[in-house]
């Protein structure tokens, strides 16, 4: 048996101090040869623990050992069978906390990097030419609406068209993608990854439509008049706001309006894209998690001189990735940590212009097992800026909802589910992602679509609720 | 993309948009809009739905900036990016009321499917257009078809009364017992209507075009402050009680990215003309 190597192969990628000068991808990815060596890192466990981190269960072992033996195809092919995804998940999973948090070296070393060789099949297939489509499967005849062509809807297409059933997307934007597109950046994830694996779903036969508004352009009850199964896949579309005085203030952005600009309008790109962005040059970007982290980055390739990340936790309670705060670190956003905004100040012409914020302690631990916030009395201060990004949060989209008054939701909005199946309580419909869960991850959602699939499969093929 | 059918400019500036459209119209009702986008490079602005039926969808928009000037450029035959909806909250539907309607610029054709639909219910419509000049005025004879009454008004006095709409719906609501009065135009329209009838405290509601961008209820750049809460345009409105709307947050907001709407449309000028 090989010898443990106690760390994973380092990925190269684009200094800090370069790359916030450009929208360009940060990591580079692994060559061959560092993919091959990583891959040989894997102990080829006989019971592989890994593979139950995984919520799209993907034979682990098995494609990083065809990786080791050179064989990149048999690599791409092995994710394929059971992720439409695959260059998508490599970049933007918490594998720290599935896959690789369970790897057996984690216990004393660095896990395996199941996400880089995970994204070097992908992209090496990519470099490959079009992608070879499977041979079409016989038709079962049935006909299956998915709502939005985000992960989850993305992975409920890429199941049921293998298995004979026609398959349409209906998409509210103009693009596919989801969150993939709109949200995160291109930095993080080219955009043309994602047009390549949608391209690949329309190629085995997927119909992607777009500009058609569910709950608007059609409703849930007049997609069922013509479609046997459908799957909601909306997202957690709504933007919260804090609720505090001052937020309604030229400035103040929503994250979703502000990555949905950058994103999706390329408005980094202004004027030669028409959608206009604030290029701000003292940001505060409000929150914690993963979509804070891409706004304050977002911000400083805008141009910005400063971005202050405002935090009323402590680092250690940040719901965002560890490697994604150390992006943050690395190019220069400011972590304003155990800080609460209180109101934001305008100036004449209604433009933010000053923060206030309260210093914060941790408490004892709340519902969610982190030390809750505590203000300090007469901690408040006052700090120049001109663009706010408020990233606290979203919930799901009311517009289907509103319009499908026998689909169960919960307190948040969100459409209550059977686990189990994906099932709603309106026959014929499923869901998953983040318009059952509120704000989750890709790779959550693209699990509920593989478990909902199954569902759907078993329904269309025996007519059994 | 989406075939164009029809525009063209029905007064200085004030243009008509038939685009093609099997989807649009089957939930489509007075008071909503479509999104569009030109281009791919194009901005998702919205626009009312004037008029639609299973092959098409009209709308009437003023060209002001960027994204208008590339639909004011197109012929029959091009393409748009975008086109959805229908979006927003439909008009209230109300029954066997007294209603004034309001319209001017590129308002007065948003009126058509309102005052269309309030005159099916049974009301009695009076329908009120304003321009500065009597060749800004359009559609006459389409309104008058769904209106009790129908005044016309200029700044210049050139047909109709001479003025503004204050002298004339001041005197109006005072001679009339009016139940509601509706509006659909520029801020500065919706804004001026909201002011004359609250005193009076007759209902109005106001058609508002806060910025949007998805127009879903994904972003809130529409947000609105109405009686004191946010709510958003795109998908709470875009019509909302007129002596409930914070003006003022509404007008400064309108104007977030004039200075960019300024140069982007010198940059596509300057692109196009050379």
């Amino acid at each position: 048996m090989a010898k443990i190597v106690p760390k994973k192969t380092a990925m190269r990628e684009q200094p800090a101090m370069e790359r916030t000068k450009n929208f360009n991808e940060v990591p580079y990815g692994y060559s061959e040869q560092e993919a091959i060596q990583e891959a040989k890192r894997c102990l080829q466990c006989k019971r592989p623990t890994c593979m139950q981190g995984c919520p799209v269960e993907i034979d682990i072992p098995g494609f990083i050992d065809l990786i080791a033996q050179r064989d990149f195809r048999g690599a791409i092919k092995r994710l394929k069978d059971k992720n439409v995804l695959p260059a998508v998940c490599g970049r933007v999973c918490p594998q720290e906390d599935q896959c690789e948090k369970l790897c057996v070296l984690a216990k004393k070393y660095e896990p395996v990097g199941i996400g880089r060789l995970e994204r070097f099949a992908a992209d090496w297939e990519a470099t490959q030419g079009e992608a070879p489509v499977p041979k079409k499967p016989k038709p079962t005849g049935k006909k299956v609406a998915i709502i939005g062509a985000g992960p989850g809807g993305l992975t409920v297409a890429g199941d049921l068209i293998k298995l004979g059933h026609a398959v349409t997307i209906f998409e509210a934007l103009h693009a596919p993608g989801g969150v993939l597109v709109y949200g995160i950046p291109e930095f993080r994830l080219p955009k043309v990854i994602v047009y390549r694996e949608v391209d690949y779903l329309r190629r085995c036969g997927v119909n992607v439509v777009f500009d058609f508004v569910v709950g608007k352009t059609a409703t849930i009850d007049q997609i069922l008049h013509e479609y046997d199964a459908v799957y909601i896949g909306t997202g957690a579309g709504l933007p919260w706001f804090m609720n505090i005085p001052g937020e309604n203030l030229n400035g103040v952005y929503s994250a979703n309006e502000y990555l949905t600009r950058s994103n999706l309008m390329k408005a980094y790109l202004f004027p030669e894209y028409d959608t206009p962005i604030v290029r701000g040059k003292r940001v505060a970007v409000i929150g914690g998690g993963n979509v804070a982290m891409d706004c304050a980055r977002t911000a400083l390739r805008l141009g910005a001189d400063a971005v202050h990340n405002v935090y009323r936790r402590s680092r250690k309670e940040m719901p965002a990735r560890e490697e994604e705060i150390h992006h943050a670190e690395e190019e220069g956003v400011i972590f304003d940590i155990l800080t609460l905004p209180v109101r934001y100040m305008g100036d004449e012409h209604n433009w933010v212009k000053e923060m206030e914020c309260i210093k914060m302690q941790l408490g004892e631990p709340d519902a969610s097992g982190r030390r809750r916030p505590v203000p300090i009395e007469d901690s408040n201060f006052i700090t120049p800026i001109d663009t706010v990004v408020c990233a606290i949060g979203q919930s799901p989209n009311p517009l289907i909802p509103q319009t499908t008054p026998d689909l169960k939701t919960g307190k948040w909005g969100n459409i209550e589910i059977n686990p189990e199946t994906g099932k709603t309580s309106k026959k014929g419909c499923w869901a998953g992602g983040d318009v059952v869960r509120g704000g989750a991850t890709v790779i959550l959602a693209m699990g509920d679509g593989r478990v909902a699939a199954r569902s759907m499969d078993d329904y269309l093929k025996t007519g059994v609720w | 993309m989406y075939k164009v059918l029809k525009r063209e400019q029905i007064v200085p500036n004030i243009h008509l948009l038939a685009i093609e459209s099997s989807s649009v119209h089957q939930n489509a009702r007075a008071g909503e809009f479509v999104v569009v986008r030109a281009d791919e490079r194009g901005e998702r602005i919205p626009l009312n739905l004037v008029d639609w039926n299973k092959d098409s969808v009209s709308m009437v928009f003023m060209e002001v900036g960027t994204s208008t000037s590339k639909l004011a450029s197109l012929k029959p035959g091009d393409e748009i990016a975008t086109l959805a909806g229908p979006l927003g909250k439909p008009t209230e539907e109300v029954q066997g009321k007294k209603i004034a309607c309001i319209g001017g610029c590129y308002g007065i054709g948003a009126l058509l499917p309102v005052i269309r639909m309030f005159k099916e219910k049974g009301n009695h419509v009076t329908t009120i257009i304003e321009a500065r000049s009597e060749f800004l005025l359009y559609w006459q004879d389409k309104l008058r078809e769904y209106s009790d009454e129908f005044q016309e008004i200029t700044r210049d006095g050139t047909k109709g009364h001479k003025g503004h709409i204050n002298d004339v719906l001041v005197d109006y609501i005072k001679k009339n017992n009016v139940d509601m009065v509706y509006v659909q135009g520029c801020t500065y329209l919706t804004y001026l209507c909201s002011e004359i009838t609250r005193p009076s405290g007759i209902k109005t509601i106001v058609g508002l075009n806060p910025i949007m961008v998805d127009a879903t209820g994904m972003c809130g750049v529409c947000r609105v402050i109405v009686a004191g809460e946010t709510k958003f345009g795109c998908v709470d409105g875009p019509e909302f009680d007129g002596h409930q709307v914070d003006w003022d947050n509404l007008i400064a907001r309108r104007k977030i990215y004039i200075n960019e709407e300024i140069s982007s449309l010198s940059f596509y000028e300057c692109e196009r003309y050379g």
